[in-house]
């Protein structure tokens, strides 16, 4: 991954008095798969159309490849977006549709029938040049809206839940499709969902959002294995977010027990929050635990079973190959590093923007 | 469907049924058997050939000439009007569409006459041009005065099915235009106006047609000596020759027909419906 490609800076926007972004600040890499990700409303759509130009900030700049963009209108910046419902043109052809930003920029007639080809050939639709926009199926109309922006060769790729309407193992195709698609064109993505797990496939970096603020940027891994916050630990994937006191370094005391862990710094005698994912519980003979408890229900997901668990007060998320009964004593076992320690939100303001999903 | 259920659509659709006989297919039967023969009633084309007669012809080409024009004026106007009302905030929008409508719920008539007393020599606005100097602007019987009453009573005519397609435009779809490139101007005429195509045509329909047939306005604005084809069909009636009168009426809607031909030809709902149902059988 290279230089700052688009530097998002101090972005402010309401509409009326809602206030969507706050003061947001965010860089993005060239050739990086970017992922924003956050529940519906948080502001995604809104980040994208700034970049985009389709809306401006009211306060903060944005800057492309060195150069302030902010005031700049949507035909005149290198980048292209692949809108939420496709928005393709109903009364042109497939061809037509995928030529209409070459011919704007007067290109020559051979030149763009190359390029319908090749763009056909890339989305794996070959032959569709004549057929009518909405005659083609979900997928079908997905592909041709990201075939009619890349024929522009953009440096960036905006793309807004591209594959929210589609059925979920199409889905699954058009996510490799897309990743295949990054990679043989070289260009950077920007790409809009709030399926976590469509990210964590994805991305190269994640940029979880919640309510107009980032609440943490980094990679897949480092997303979901060290959440910075409860909100993000519990937007990613299943988890058990308990609260707890840091008794020192390397120990916290939680549900009236205390488990050794890898985290410092906290201080002493801290209240803290303690994530810890559900396939990193071990499920063990009562005696050999940290703490007991009781199964109290069971389903088979096909890969794994997955338990709760009644241990401590608390109602224990787990996931394991192995089985254990409805009503089986088990004993808890979580090993040091799969302990992971968060601050608690300070202020009221800040636990405002934790869960409440 | 099976039997029953459309036993049951008969049975509903049947009072619509009979009022379409009665008052659509049976008067035009009248009118084409009236337009066919003469007093006695016999067959004969005379009542349409009579179309050729100088005043006739005359009338007839004037009411052409100016409906077309009426038509293109409402057009140009409604356009970018219908265009404004799409881009205001959803809460304006209603009340100006309102506004605009509001003069449809006057009498035809006197919406007319009013233009008739503003228009006057010694009216409304001959008097006010005086005030500061002007004199004898007076278009009262001209065929200007016929167009501007056209314009003003059909215009709510046109802006209102442009304005319901172009409402029904995605933001996205000109959203992409935009980001492929295209400048206001190149959106508009690829993306837009082509989008547009069904409700211009509807609006052409429903002002051109009005504006053909009309004798009130002639009537009122042109004071009875420019004669509109409208005006022939009415004086045959009244004088009771309804041979007559049918026979005019047969050669103009074929010019209806024609208009109808005309702006309806490409309407994208027809070929993409088709696709569509092509493909569905392919999938
Ligand atoms: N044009 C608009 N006018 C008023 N409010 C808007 C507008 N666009 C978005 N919003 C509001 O801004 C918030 C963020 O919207 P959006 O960026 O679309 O969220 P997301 O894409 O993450 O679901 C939402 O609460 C939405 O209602
Ligand atoms: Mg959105």
């Amino acid at each position: 991954m290279g230089n700052k490609l688009i530097d998002l800076q101090g972005i402010t926007k309401s509409y009326g008095k809602q206030m969507v972004l706050d003061d947001l600040n965010l860089y993005i890499r060239e050739n990086e798969f970017l992922t924003l990700l956050g529940p519906s409303g948080c502001g995604k759509t809104t980040t994208l159309r700034i970049i985009g130009g389709f809306e401006s900030p009211d306060k903060g700049r944005v800057v492309f490849d060195g150069q302030d963009i902010t005031d700049l209108p949507p035909n005149k910046r290198h980048l292209n977006t692949v809108f939420q419902k496709y928005a393709l043109f109903t009364h042109m052809t497939i061809a037509e549709n995928i030529a209409f930003g070459l011919k704007i920029k007067n290109k020559s007639k051979a030149y763009i029938d190359d390029k319908i080809k090749y763009a056909l050939k890339l989305v794996n639709l070959d032959g569709f040049e004549n057929r009518m926009a909405d005659s083609l199926s979900g997928g079908q109309q997905q592909r041709i809206a990201i075939a009619r922006a890349i024929v522009n060769e953009p440096k960036v790729l905006l793309l807004d839940e591209p594959l929210g309407a589609l059925d979920l193992k199409l889905r699954q195709d058009m996510q490799y499709e897309l990743i295949r698609l990054k990679n043989e064109l070289g260009i950077t993505f920007v790409f809009v969902t709030h399926d976590q797990e469509e990210a964590l496939t994805m991305s190269d970096t994640i940029v979880v959002m919640n309510q107009g603020y980032i609440q943490q940027v980094g990679t897949p891994e480092m997303i979901y294995n060290e959440p910075e916050n409860a909100f993000v630990a519990d937007f990613i994937g299943d988890s058990n977010i308990i609260p707890g006191t840091m008794i020192e370094d390397e120990l916290v005391e939680f549900l009236g027990t205390k488990f050794r862990c890898v985290d410092k710094g906290f201080g002493n005698n801290k209240p803290v929050d303690v994530v810890i994912r559900p396939e990193d519980v071990e499920l063990v003979a009562p005696e050999k635990g940290t703490i007991k408890g009781v199964v109290t229900h069971l389903i088979f997901k096909g890969v794994h079973y997955e338990m709760e668990v009644m241990a401590g007060g608390f109602e224990w998320l787990v996931q394991s190959t192995k089985m254990s009964p409805v009503g089986a004593e088990v004993g808890i076992k979580v090993d040091p590093f799969n302990i992971q320690i968060m601050n608690k939100p300070e202020s009221e303001d800040e636990e405002a923007v934790g869960v409440d999903e | 469907m099976n039997k029953k259920a459309r036993r049951k659509n008969a049975l509903v659709s049947s009072p619509y049924m009979v009022w379409i006989a009665a008052f659509i297919i049976i008067p035009l039967l009248f009118i084409v058997y009236y337009g066919f023969t003469d007093g006695a009633g016999n067959f004969t084309l005379e009542q349409i050939k009579s179309i050729a007669r100088e005043e006739y012809y005359e009338a007839l080409i004037l009411s052409l000439v100016l409906s077309i024009i009426s038509t293109v004026i409402c057009l140009l106007l409604a356009y970018p009007l219908a265009l404004i009302l799409r881009n205001m905030n959803l809460s304006k929008q209603g009340f100006i569409v309102f506004v605009f409508i509001l003069p449809m719920w006057m009498n035809f008539l006197l919406r007319t006459y009013a233009w008739q007393a503003i228009l006057d020599i010694n009216g409304v606005l001959d008097t006010a041009l005086s005030a500061i100097g002007i004199e004898g602007f007076n278009i009262i019987n001209t065929p200007a005065a016929i167009v501007l009453g056209m314009v003003y009573d059909y215009l709510p005519f046109m802006v209102l099915p442009i304005y319901n397609v172009l409402v029904k435009i995605d933001d996205n779809v000109i959203n992409a235009a935009r980001d492929l490139g295209a400048n206001f101007w190149q959106t508009l005429v690829k993306i837009i106006i082509p989008l547009s195509k069904p409700g211009i045509a509807s609006g052409i329909i429903m002002v051109f047609v009005p504006a053909l047939t009309t004798f009130v306005i002639s009537d009122i604005l042109g004071g009875g000596k420019l004669l509109l084809i409208g005006n022939i069909v009415e004086r045959q009636v009244k004088a009771d020759n309804l041979n007559q009168a049918a026979g005019l009426s047969l050669v103009l809607m074929v010019f209806i027909i024609i208009n109808m031909l005309f702006s309806g030809k490409d309407e994208p709902d027809i070929k993409t419906v088709k696709e569509g149902k092509k493909n569905e059988k392919l999938r």
